[in-house]
């Protein structure tokens, strides 16, 4: 069988200008493809940067909440109530808020404040430069060093700003795992300090971070969590619930299915097309295959192995032009918020097979067709 | 002469049905024997063309039957008869029907590759297949790079490269001027033909009948008489 391969590979790639356009097709349906539910996927994990960076098992909420952005603000005793669970093991409170800094050089920019629990520290970031005791003394904040860093002009250990009128002073510099999604960047402190510096509701608690005593627990915690009018889900739940905001309530979601579907038909009518007439141009020569003695399954099987190769090298193109084209937006563009995941690059693949199926069964049904008598009938 | 090849007898063949119903083939019985050129000649539309197709195993009769070597031909599942024209008979057809994409001697080796011999044994016998044509060093070249009568012969190399019983030359000069259609003709009679092996050629072209041994004269679907060539005669 491998000698009809080679005959079907060399029929296809000696063809350059139908083998050159067939390429063109796949790959560059599939660079959109990738491209396209890449930014999603990139706008999901960022969606969700907050959730994973403080990395709490479960998170305590309103039940109103769609994005870990959005906060609603918790009064005091359910922290209190949440404690007194018996499956919980330590619950804490978060600040999760936004503010406005005016930097040394006197410009000024937003910023989303993290406040960690005082006692415990918990979801701390991993610091670079400094001690994570210093964020005890006065005006202190930790930086976060991500995509965007460089719009607090790049600080260091030491530098300045205000923050709603107050002093504020780095003393560390950290890393953490997601760069967030609206493009400002983000500085950490204790709660009791974001709360004396940003001005706040009544209520101040935007989450509660807690760590049940074993996994068994979790579904009792949340039971008691809404008996009490509130929500507690697990972290793989709040970014769930997150995505799904992204994904069916803001046209992000349709929008990007829209333009996967038409990088699909794009590709589709270029590869179906070429593939097409590929196949007629060559039918009678195999009509003459079928007359010397070819079987029809042969001849599928040509066929086949043509669309699939085409198919899978423009795949493989496709992939690595997406991927170079992504890091090079990330060299000038820190925060573009592309990643190519399995997800996509499956959903990709299972697209350029759809296509080379419905190219190939095309042709196929074309070549089974043929009569040899035709060949010598002219 | 050597034993019979091809007996075919009562063959009919029609297409379409009720009024627009042909009737392509009448009757025909005819026998072609090992070591032996016979020739199909008639008018356009005498069923030369639909006939060839039916001794060759491509096109089933409405009724008769062909015995190449005994096997009934037309007995044959779908696959079994593929199988028995990829080993038994060799075609050349009237526009050769070569791959331009590849070069002359996977051309010539596609029936080896069919029959599942590896790709370098099937290139090595295509190409001494090449030299018994007259075409040594041409190998590598594609098909559209030689002449008429050169493609011609790549596709003789490729009917005989499987050692096939039976060739079936359709027209073979329709696509060549008068010398080179003779030349290659004489070179099949000379070159080709062998006692264990018999030609069938659908011809109109008569300057090539004084290498024919029979020759079938049809007409309307009939065969009207069954005449010793020139060559035979001479």
């Amino acid at each position: 069988m491998g000698g009809i391969l080679q005959i079907a590979y060399k029929l296809l790639v000696n063809d350059r200008p139908k083998y050159v356009a067939l390429l063109v097709g796949i790959t560059f349906a599939v660079f959109l493809m990738i491209e396209m539910t890449s930014l999603f996927a990139g706008i999901l994990a960022r969606s969700s940067a907050t959730v994973v960076n403080i990395g709490a098992s479960i998170w305590v909420m309103d039940p109103a909440i769609q994005t870990v952005a959005n906060t609603i603000p918790l009064p005091d005793y359910v922290l209190d109530e949440v404690r007194s669970i018996p499956g919980v093991k330590y619950a804490v409170p978060l600040y999760s808020g936004s503010a406005l800094l005016k930097l040394r050089d006197g410009t000024y920019q937003a910023a989303n404040v993290i406040g960690l629990d005082d006692t415990s520290l918990f979801g701390r970031p991993n610091l670079l430069t400094g001690s994570i005791e210093d964020i005890y003394g006065e005006n202190a904040f930790i930086a976060i060093r991500d995509s965007e860093f460089y719009k607090l002009g790049n600080p260091n250990v030491g530098t300045e700003f205000e923050l709603n009128d107050h002093r504020g002073v780095v003393v560390g510099i950290a890393r953490v795992a997601s760069s967030g999604l609206f493009g400002v960047p983000t500085l950490y402190t204790t709660y009791n300090r974001a709360l004396q510096y940003i001005p706040n509701t009544r209520f101040t608690i935007s989450y509660l971070l807690v760590e049940p005593k074993s996994a068994a627990d979790v579904p009792a915690i949340k039971q008691r969590v809404a008996a009490a009018g509130y929500l507690a889900l697990t972290k793989q739940e709040f970014i769930q619930k997150i995505a799904n905001f992204y994904k069916y309530q803001t046209g992000i979601g349709t929008n990007m299915l829209i333009m996967t579907v038409i990088s699909f038909i794009i590709g589709l009518s270029i590869s179906g097309q070429t593939f097409y007439t590929f196949v007629i141009e060559n039918l009678e020569k195999f009509g003459a295959l079928k007359a010397i003695g070819a079987k029809g399954r042969e001849l599928m099987l040509m066929i086949l192995f043509q669309a699939s190769f085409v198919a899978l090298t423009g795949y493989g193109i496709g992939v690595g032009l997406c991927t170079l084209i992504i890091w090079m937006a990330r060299l000038y563009l820190p925060d573009y918020a592309a990643m190519v995941t399995l997800s996509n690059l499956g959903l990709a693949f299972v697209m350029v097979v759809v296509i080379a199926g419905i190219s190939s069964y095309v042709g196929v049904r074309r070549v089974l067709r043929i009569e040899p008598f035709d060949i010598f009938r002219g | 002469m050597a034993g019979v090849a091809i007996q075919a007898a009562g063959l009919n063949k029609w297409f379409g049905e009720g009024e627009a119903r042909t009737h392509a083939i009448k009757d025909v019985s005819f026998d072609a024997c090992f070591g032996e050129i016979v020739y199909v000649v008639g008018p356009s539309g005498s069923g030369k063309t639909t006939m060839l197709s039916i001794i060759s195993g491509i096109l089933r009769p409405n009724s008769g039957s062909v015995k190449i070597e005994g096997t009934d031909i037309w007995s044959l599942g779908a696959d079994a008869l593929a199988e028995f024209r990829l080993h038994k008979i060799g075609f050349v057809f009237q526009d050769y029907h070569l791959f331009p994409r590849l070069t002359t001697a996977e051309n010539v080796a596609i029936p080896l590759i069919l029959q599942k011999k590896g790709w370098e044994e099937a290139l090595a016998e295509a190409a001494k297949d090449l030299e018994i044509v007259g075409l040594k060093g041409r190998a590598g070249l594609p098909p559209v790079k030689l002449s008429g009568g050169e493609q011609q012969r790549v596709a003789i190399a490729r009917a005989i490269v499987s050692r096939p019983e039976i060739l079936i030359l359709d027209e073979p000069t329709a696509s060549l001027d008068g010398d080179t259609g003779r030349n290659i003709v004489k070179f099949v009679r000379e070159h080709i033909l062998s006692q264990d092996r018999c030609i069938v050629i659908v011809t109109h072209d008569s300057r090539i009948y004084e290498f024919a041994d029979r020759i079938v004269r049809m007409e309307d679907g009939r065969l009207t008489g069954i005449d010793r060539g020139t060559l035979n005669a001479q």
